[in-house]
């Protein structure tokens, strides 16, 4: 498979009042053409920022370092003048928002908003014509009474609906890849199920990857190929959903993984938690960022960042714990 | 252990709200449910089927347009202005959102000591700063916490904050509307630990409400299920996931996502259309029937009632009507 997206050390900084905010601190990750990779970590840690930088969204006072290099096909999109991210966003990449309410316009109906997507990309084409696109797009999607929803305005919708529209406005244009910002955390989970359907079921007929950022791992194990766990502006681990789910390496991602309680798990025990809080970003840690709440954190931790290290072709993962010179089986577990 | 006293018995509970053009919205229509000494009832349901207005309602948080809530045999929405300040001691509540529930122009100290102060729970001063700082320590944080102002905290922290702030007058009764649902996951894990130890120390009796079944049924004993106002499915929490009686809730958790990819692949889902009828003139007959996949004749016709199917499990579905 051919990357369709790489992510060449890119570092994201904030200028703010308080200091500079490192919020995304020189990552790098790949997608494939049609893959699904999800972006996991706790808020703060730098996963919306990392989609806000792939559609060239980051504004002042935010800046995207030197040497970031965002590979789209080939061509390095990291420098694009803001004619050049026009172009490209909507039509090479589309992005869905976690609050369709707010991320849709009050006073404009549906159907012109989903049009103005087509009237900014597409070749022109009669209205007649734009408008069977719309219309057959909103039963993509899963609305049965298409042609009455043009007319209506996105306070008329539910929740589901208007998430619907917000999909139907991100693949109109048949974009390569689609960033899917936590598109159910408002919704309700039996919504949340038929979105999710829709979505998977709208991939394979477009042919289209997606990047999904999200902080439900139970989202993640049904619907991604990839896994890429996110921790104060660092990849800490990196895996497809199997490696991730069944041998994570990296603390932070063991610890996530606990602290979720299971529906179909019994017991009433205390759940894993992580103490304390992630790290201040104005000033992140010298060492590793998870060190002061690693339950396994070693001398070496505080004082450098830990290299990556591969455990598969598929698998990496940053932590001093995989280091020859760490203990093998000697360190307790908490 | 739950013991079988009841603290609070809720009887055909209706509260419903006026909604345009003289209807009526039905938030909640005749729901009752008792709870136990010493037990967590879960409520679950998604956005907009009242469960949040049933507590409230309980809480005598909003009158009643019919029905009744007992609280140790005593109608809450009737007490005396005296009954009821004495209720509000031994009622406390823990909201959803931790960033708008506590006063950003108050101290820690100010937020936490309100309580004591106005049930005139301390002698002086000292043994309400020694109060405010055995609380603090309680919910996990430091005496020294008290002198700072509510910004300087995190989510979590805040949400321990409340939870101070609701236990400092020792209630016997703990109303949880959704005190997780705004915060980080790792975060989350962190107060439900918090709140079942409390649970545990202070034998508390807890009503918690929250749209995330894995959390409802980590934390609950038993567990309502509530749909468009209505109370469709009620028992033990471990029954619930298991024998999931009420095709609503049958749909309700297969849809929820479990962190396990193989788990995930081999789940069977049944999917739900459409949504969530408006509870301003609500479907006649059955709530649900208009998206369920055992929908019968009589369902669109006639109410179900809510029935004991097996002891101690009570669903509201024709199916299981002989």
């Amino acid at each position: 498979m051919n990357n369709l997206l790489e992510m060449k050390h890119v570092a994201v900084n904030f200028a703010a009042y308080g200091g500079t905010v490192q919020a995304v601190r020189d990552i790098s990750f790949s997608i494939e053409e049609g893959q699904t990779v999800a972006l996991v970590g706790e808020s703060g840690c730098g996963k919306s920022i990392t989609a806000k930088t792939i559609m060239g969204l980051v504004k002042k006072p935010g800046k995207v370092m030197e040497g970031s290099q965002i590979i789209f096909e080939g061509t390095d999109i990291a420098r694009y003048s803001s004619k050049e991210w026009r172009k490209f966003r909507g039509k090479e990449c589309s992005m869905i928002f976690q609050d369709a309410l707010v991320s849709l316009n009050p006073t404009m109906k549906i159907g012109k908003q989903i049009m103005e997507s087509l009237d900014n990309h597409a070749v022109t084409t009669s209205k007649e014509e734009k408008k069977k696109k719309v219309i057959d797009m909103l039963k993509l999607t899963g609305i049965a009474d298409a042609e009455k929803c043009l007319e209506k305005y996105p306070h008329e919708l539910s929740g589901g609906m208007r998430q619907r529209i917000m999909i139907a406005i991100a693949l109109i244009s048949h974009p390569k890849l689609l960033i899917a910002d936590e598109p159910t955390t408002s919704l309700d989970v039996t919504i949340q199920a038929q979105i999710l359907a829709e979505m998977k079921a709208l991939q394979k007929k477009l042919n289209m990857a997606i990047l999904l950022i999200t902080h439900d791992l139970g989202i993640v194990a049904d619907v991604a190929d990839k896994i890429v766990v996110m921790y104060a502006g660092k990849i800490v681990e990196e895996g497809t959903v199997r490696e991730i789910f069944y041998h994570p390496v990296h603390p932070y991602t063991k610890a996530l993984l606990n602290s979720v309680p299971r529906l179909d798990r019994d017991g009433k025990e205390m759940l894993c938690t992580i103490e304390g809080n992630i790290p201040d970003m104005t000033n992140p840690p010298k060492g590793c960022a998870f060190c002061e709440r690693c339950p396994h954190a070693m001398n070496i931790c505080a004082q450098y960042m830990p290299e990556e290290k591969t455990v598969s072709s598929s698998h990496r993962a940053s932590c001093w714990m995989m280091d020859e010179r760490a203990a093998k089986g000697g360190v307790a577990h908490a | 252990m739950p013991s079988q006293k009841k603290i609070l018995e809720v009887k055909n509970l209706k509260k419903y709200f006026p909604a345009a053009q003289k209807q009526q919205l039905k938030a909640v229509d005749n729901v009752s449910f008792d709870i136990y000494e010493g037990e967590t009832l879960g409520i679950v349901g998604e956005s907009g089927c009242g469960k949040t207005t049933c507590g409230k309602t309980c809480l005598g948080m909003y009158p009643v347009t019919d029905g009744e809530v007992l609280f140790h045999g005593k109608n809450i929405h009737t007490m005396s202005k005296k009954e009821r300040f004495a209720f509000t001691k031994r009622v406390q509540m823990i909201f959803q959102d931790p960033y708008a529930s506590l006063d950003p122009h108050q101290k820690v100290y100010d937020i936490i000591a309100e309580g004591i102060q106005i049930h005139g729970m301390a002698k002086n001063k000292t043994e309400e700063k020694k109060m405010v700082a055995e609380l603090l320590e309680m919910v996990g944080l430091n005496a020294e916490h008290a002198a700072r102002n509510v910004h300087e905290f995190s989510g979590g922290q805040r949400q321990r904050i409340g939870i101070a702030r609701a236990l400092s007058v020792n209630p016997e009764f703990l109303f949880c509307d959704e005190p997780i649902s705004a915060l980080d996951v790792s975060i989350q894990a962190q107060i439900i630990n918090l709140l079942m130890k409390l649970q545990k120390e202070k034998n508390l009796t807890m009503l918690f409400i929250a749209h995330d079944l894995s959390i409802v049924k980590h934390i609950s004993d038993r567990i309502g299920v509530m749909y468009l106002g209505k109370m469709v499915e009620l028992t033990e929490s471990s029954k619930l996931y298991v024998d999931p009686k009420h095709p609503y809730t049958r749909a309700l958790l297969s849809a929820v996502p479990i962190a396990d990819p193989e788990a995930s692949a081999q789940k069977e889902r049944i999917m739900l259309k459409g949504d969530v009828p408006s509870p301003v003139n609500p479907p006649v007959g059955c709530r649900f029937a208009g998206r369920c996949e055992n929908c019968m004749e009589i369902c669109r016709k006639e109410e179900p009632q809510m029935i004991e199917i097996v002891p101690g499990h009570y669903v509201a579905c024709h199916l299981y009507n002989d």
